[in-house]
């Protein structure tokens, strides 16, 4: 039995896994991540790795990382700051250094600290004391001898030996966290299940790393953090994409069609396009199509033709839909446009976060273009969104675009698996043949949707297109027509506010202080502002999933608060929309734009200081 | 492929007819094309409620507003992936995209290859006008390289497309070529096209009265037009002119022309045509030939059966059913690693 010489019981435990692009940091990460959760912790996972599939080694702008947050308690962000990093090269300490809580542990491979890496980092002498870390829990292991010692009978070739090293050091961060390794050889039997020697080498060097921890424990504290108390139920972990196609397919289901998804490969995005093309099994139809306006030319063309349709991509490729976007507007056919929105403008950050599509969504198209715009606010809340962002799609007869982002999508938590039958039904509005005459933009007088009337239906034959059309479907440019046509398809998108629920307030619903977030600043924004609450402060917060139409009490959780202060990663676009959407408030702004999320110490650092601002 | 003989339908031309008006230039080619559709798909006996007319930007996108038909007029250059999209989501339907030489081949120019290469069931027409109309006269990607337009006052300087080659490079199964005012022969090729599974691209010489008028006028007006074109029919020998005595020889590895009585050639050394050969060599020499040194071929050129995209999607979903074990999206979401609390 291993002695404990030094047990450090927590709430919550921030670990950042971080080496070379091609270290195998993700999926130590990944694994990590699971054994918590599977053990009972909360847990928020953000990956951050660069957008070069191998770039420089050992330079900081090659590093990789992956952070999870584990806890006791309910768990909103990946955290701030990392209470244990793991460090493969001296190039991973210095893309860190920075976002290490006080009196961390830092566990690096010795071996890779040689002068030629130290400098290659961009350090001129000992990277600890450079970065002034040498206060830190500093655990030196050699991990590359020690892989290659647990390795010397191997048959295996050299490099492959090297590249088990992510496992030894998940093997001593299991020890340090006291936890099972028996997810991770599961995996690991899974996954390498037809190279036996790659299973068996893993497998040695993952025990290899737990036993040296122990075996070195002396020099380290160990952690403790206990299962989350949390509701009952079934609870897998899930990414945000992955969240945001089973919504889609748990929609398509509910609603009675097939799903088609048309979408071009972009980062953040593939993923959705990915799990979908998995979903032959639920009859799921996905085409990756030839370029970004053939994906959503693809999806309009499905929905026509009576598809629950889809298209995903990130802000570049989003502009280049934005034509395509516009006569599905103009045609009023249901579509679900995905954005996971990364770093721009252009190329941009391709693999970082950002929520600076938000314009581009809403405005970004010829004419006077309403859609609906959504924002998930969590991982496993892009199930939910997307499921709603089809209910509306279909039942008011319009595209929706619902917005997550890089932070979203390769973030995971563990989620409580919803049943189907508890998801709200689905209504779709389809044409029937009657003895009057089908007229295609003929409306529901409340929801101002148009029924539809599918390609096979029998004395339904009709044309659509890009033209403005009559309540009939004729071409018209009359000027009384096209002005009536543009004021209906704008009330059409505003009738949508009867389905969209009321905000909730976080805290008091008057006070000094209402804390604005929207889509995925939900997690630090929640986080910030419990904590002030906590410590005494009169601050509340609300998160905004809808943002076109705004849901209907707005105005009324505004009123209750002296300030308003608007959370957003770009230039203000959510406060310039509420500006014009509600005049008479005056909105702070806290803004970010570096390409990563807000921590909920900056967010709690910058309402403090409002609050002292009398 | 959609059904052919569900029920008995008896259609006439008139049947097909939408209650719009015809919008475009008194004595457009669009117009012969619009007739000679209408009345093809008369003779084929498929359920109207099953036809879907799809088309970009351009005066022959205006067509499936003219058609009795579902259909959707697109925007420019993505007709294609509007059809592709249909006739995924329900391979029931028959597809049909009208599109011109601008809209398919500039703006359209990806989709459309692409849609080819997929070879999904889809029918395309293109009518080749060599001009953009509906802008008033700019120079188009088939426009015969000098031609002087509004924005090429000094000429041309750009090769043009040749729409049998870059079909058939593109991997084309079904390309063939009729005239707009020969109301025969389009009627045959738009039901092979109709009949054929797959992508089938009909490329339609049209002639556009306003902007480019005559373009087409050494295969279009009666003293020229039999010496200068060979109508190719599957297993007919490829004779043409007026006199019908001219034909096609393969020498070199190149075609030629010969004339019979002329060189000791006759009747008999004639090619006779192939449309299924799959090999893509000769239906490519044959899409190409121009004027003056060859007459242009019209007809079906080339039709060979092959998987179509629609169908090995089918049979793709078909097989990830029988061996899932996922058949419900709660089952979906309970697979994998999962956790009781």
């Amino acid at each position: 039995m291993e002695k404990r010489l030094k047990v450090i019981e927590k709430d919550d435990v921030v670990i950042r896994f971080s080496g070379d692009s091609g270290d195998g940091m993700q999926l130590t990460g990944t694994l990590f991540s699971t054994t918590s959760a599977l053990f009972g912790n909360d847990i928020s996972t953000f990956p951050d790795y660069p957008s070069e599939i191998r770039a420089p080694q050992g330079t900081v702008g090659g590093v990789s990382g992956f952070q999870v947050h584990i806890g006791h308690k309910q768990v909103n962000t990946p955290g701030d700051y990392a209470d244990v990093l793991v460090a493969m090269n001296p190039a991973a300490v210095r893309a860190n250094a920075r976002y290490l809580a006080k009196g961390s542990t830092i566990i690096y491979d010795s071996d890779s600290f040689t002068e030629k890496q130290i400098l290659r980092a961009g350090y001129k002498s000992d990277p600890f004391i450079e970065d002034k870390l040498d206060g830190m829990h500093l655990i030196a292991a050699p991990i590359t001898t020690l892989v290659k010692e647990a390795l010397k009978n191997s048959e295996l070739d050299p490099k492959s030996i090297l590249r088990t090293k992510n496992m030894f050091a998940l093997g001593m961060v299991y020890w340090l966290f006291d936890s099972k390794l028996k997810y991770t050889e599961d995996f690991i039997e899974d996954k390498f299940g037809k190279k036996p020697l790659m299973a068996e080498a893993n497998s040695k060097v993952l025990r290899a790393g737990y036993y040296y921890a122990e075996t070195i424990q002396a020099i380290a504290p160990s952690y403790s953090v206990s299962p989350a108390n949390i509701e009952k139920g079934i609870y897998r972990n899930i990414n945000g994409n992955q969240a945001t196609a089973w919504g889609l397919l748990a929609a398509a289901e509910k609603a009675g069609l097939k799903l088609f998804i048309g979408s071009y490969p972009i980062t953040p995005a593939t993923g959705i396009l990915e799990e979908m093309a998995l979903r032959k099994d639920l009859g799921a139809k996905s085409l990756q199509a030839e370029d970004e306006i053939a994906g959503i030319c693809s999806a309009i063309g499905a929905s026509f033709a009576g598809s629950l349709a889809v298209t995903s991509t990130s802000g570049p490729g989003f502009a280049l839909k934005s034509e395509a976007l516009n006569l599905a507007v103009m045609t009023e056919l249901p579509l679900v446009v995905i954005n996971v929105q990364r770093g721009g403008p252009s190329t941009g950050l391709p693999t970082k976060t950002e929520q600076a599509d938000l314009w581009q969504a809403l405005y970004g198209r010829n004419g006077e273009s309403p859609v609906v715009v959504m924002a998930a606010g969590t991982p496993s809340d892009c199930f939910y969104y997307a499921f709603r962002a089809a209910k509306i799609a279909l039942e008011y007869m319009t595209p929706v675009v619902l917005l997550t982002d890089s932070y979203l999508a390769n973030g995971s938590e563990p989620w409580r698996i919803p049943s189907m039958s508890d998801m709200p039904s689905i209504k779709v509005p389809w044409a029937e043949k009657t003895d009057m005459e089908y007229l295609p933009y003929d409306r529901d007088p409340v929801k101002h949707s148009r029924k539809w009337a599918v390609p096979g239906m029998e004395g339904l034959e009709h044309r659509v297109g890009g033209l403005e059309k009559t309540v009939r479907g004729s071409v018209s440019y009359t000027p009384e027509n096209h002005e009536y046509m543009v004021k209906i398809r704008d009330e059409k998108v505003e009738a949508v506010a009867a389905d969209v629920p009321d905000l909730k307030v976080i805290g008091t619903k008057t006070g000094d202080l209402l804390v604005i977030g929207w889509g995925s600043s939900h997690g630090h924004v929640v986080t910030a502002v419990t904590e002030l609450q906590e410590e005494g402060y009169n601050v509340s917060a609300v998160n905004f999933n809808y943002i076109r139409p705004l849901p209907k009490n707005t105005a009324q959780v505004f009123d209750g608060f002296k300030k308003l202060v608007v959370c957003e990663l770009n230039l203000g676009q959510f406060a310039n929309y509420l500006r014009i959407k509600h005049q008479k408030y005056t909105y702070h702004q806290y803004n970010k734009v570096q390409g990563l999320p807000f921590t909920a110490r900056e967010i709690k650092d910058y309402c403090i200081k409002m609050l002292e601002e009398k | 492929m959609a059904e052919t003989t569900t029920h008995e339908n008896h259609y006439v031309a008139k049947d097909f007819k939408s209650d719009q008006e015809v919008r475009w230039c008194p004595g457009c080619g669009d117009h012969g094309i619009l007739a000679s559709l209408q009345k093809a798909l008369a003779e084929l006996d498929i359920p109207k409620e099953k036809y879907v007319f799809v088309s970009g930007i351009g005066c022959s996108s205006r067509l499936p507003y003219y058609m009795n038909t579902y259909g959707f007029h697109g925007i420019h250059g993505r007709a294609a992936p509007i059809a592709t999209g249909i006739k995924i989501a329900n391979p029931d339907l028959m597809v049909w995209m009208m599109t011109g030489d601008g809209d398919a081949l500039a703006i359209g120019g990806n989709h459309f290859i692409h849609a080819i290469r997929r070879n999904i069931d889809i029918k395309i027409i293109l009518f080749n006008n060599e001009i953009y109309g509906l802008t008033k006269g700019q120079y188009s990607p088939t426009s015969k390289k000098g031609l002087v337009t509004k924005t090429s006052p000094y000429g041309t300087i750009e090769e043009s497309f040749k729409i049998g080659e870059l079909t058939i490079g593109a991997s084309g199964r079904f390309f063939a070529r009729t005239v707009d005012y020969n109301l025969q022969l389009s009627n045959e090729v738009y039901k092979q096209a109709a009949l054929f599974n797959g992508t089938a691209m009909v490329e339609v010489i049209q002639n556009c009265v306003i902007f480019n008028d005559g373009a087409h006028d050494l295969i279009t007006n009666k003293e020229t037009r039999d010496d200068n074109t060979l109508v190719l029919r599957h297993g007919e020998p490829m004779i043409f002119g007026k006199n019908r005595d001219k034909g096609l020889i393969l020498e070199n590895l190149k075609l030629k022309v010969i004339k019979f009585g002329e060189n000791g050639y006759t009747e008999k050394d004639v090619l006779v045509h192939d449309a299924h050969e799959p090999n893509p060599g000769i239906h490519y020499r044959l899409a190409g030939m121009h004027l003056p040194d060859y007459p242009v071929s019209l007809g079906v050129i080339r039709s060979i059966k092959d998987h179509t995209y629609d169908e090995a999607m089918r049979d793709q979903h078909v097989k990830v059913q029988e061996a899932s074990k996922i058949k419900s999206v709660d089952e979906l979401l309970r697979s994998g690693a999962t956790w009781k609390k």
